[in-house]
């Protein structure tokens, strides 16, 4: 997805629901796997605590973004080198 | 940075790393696109502050629903069709001409889902989180909202255990309006506690 148009953001309250739409992509991710997983909420939660805690001054969703690489990690359904390899590195242009 | 068709932009690390994990586990099974779709599309579309504030409407005029909200909050919110991740274990508290409420998340960014939707920025900031508490009258009056002295502010501290919505005070001069007249002066930030109506 390219072009992030501000224009075509969601706003709500006058306010960015998403300020990009990895954050979106993000979230959403993590809400799908502990659905999926049955696992409950906290199961991300205090993995999402602790990266703030590491680190509490980078922006919230770059820890979320660690959290959520540390549980699929933990959990096996991936690998830090399986996930260098599938790293993109441009937009897909649309 | 804007991509176009030709020169596509680069992506940020973190937003390389979050499109790798969600590649391996829709390629795994775990997941399917579609269903991340869906799930930001439902944040865009149906979560949001518009659903507290029904909620807070039906509460100014609606007595007995108002004693189901705040002896169980969870369920008189789900009456109105509001339930869903994050919305479990809802208190609410009440604001009165003597008691100021104000919602914060100290540890990372417990935020009721189905009635506000997604957290704002300053919601999720290392400042806000600690001065809520340690300061939250000063913090307040940053903020645009001065309390009065004789107004005691008490502070929730959400965890996955209860998650706070505010019942604010409905404002003076609003006896005429409407049910849903009303939830159209609601707002988001009086529901976290940090505006007054």
């Amino acid at each position: 997805m390219s072009g992030l148009d501000d224009e075509s953001l969601p706003r709500d309250n006058g306010e960015l629901v998403f300020e990009a739409l990895w954050e979106a992509r993000a979230l959403a991710i993590a809400v799908a796997l502990v659905d999926k997983l049955g696992l409950p909420w906290d199961a991300f939660r205090h993995r999402l605590m602790d990266e703030i805690a590491t680190d509490p001054q980078r922006p919230y969703y770059e820890s979320w973004s660690a959290a959520l690489e540390s549980m699929v990690i933990d959990l096996k359904l991936t690998t830090p080198a399986a996930l260098d390899k599938a790293a993109p590195t441009e937009r897909t242009p649309l | 940075m804007i991509a176009d068709h030709h020169h596509p932009a680069d992506l940020a690390p973190v937003e390389a790393r979050v499109a790798a994990i969600e590649s391996v586990l829709v390629e795994k099974g775990v997941i399917d696109t579609e269903m991340l779709d869906q799930i930001v599309q439902n944040f865009e579309d149906n979560l949001g502050p518009m659903n507290g504030a029904k909620v807070v409407a039906r509460a100014w005029t609606d007595s007995a629903y108002k004693e189901r909200l705040l002896s169980d909050g969870t369920a008189a919110i789900a009456e109105l069709g509001f339930h869903g991740p994050q919305g479990e274990y809802m208190v609410v508290v009440e604001s009165t001409p003597v008691v100021h409420n104000l919602v914060v998340c100290t540890l990372c960014s417990c935020y009721p889902w189905p009635t506000l939707g997604i957290p704002p920025k300053w919601y999720k900031a290392p400042a806000y989180r600690s001065r809520a508490i340690r300061e939250p009258r000063k913090l307040l009056a940053e903020m645009g909202t001065v309390i009065p002295d004789d107004v005691e502010i008490r502070v929730w501290d959400s965890s996955a255990e209860a998650r706070y919505l505010v019942l604010p005070m409905r404002p003076e001069g609003t006896a005429e309006l409407s049910e849903e007249q009303l939830a159209g002066i609601i707002t988001r930030d009086s529901m976290i506690g940090v505006a007054r109506l």
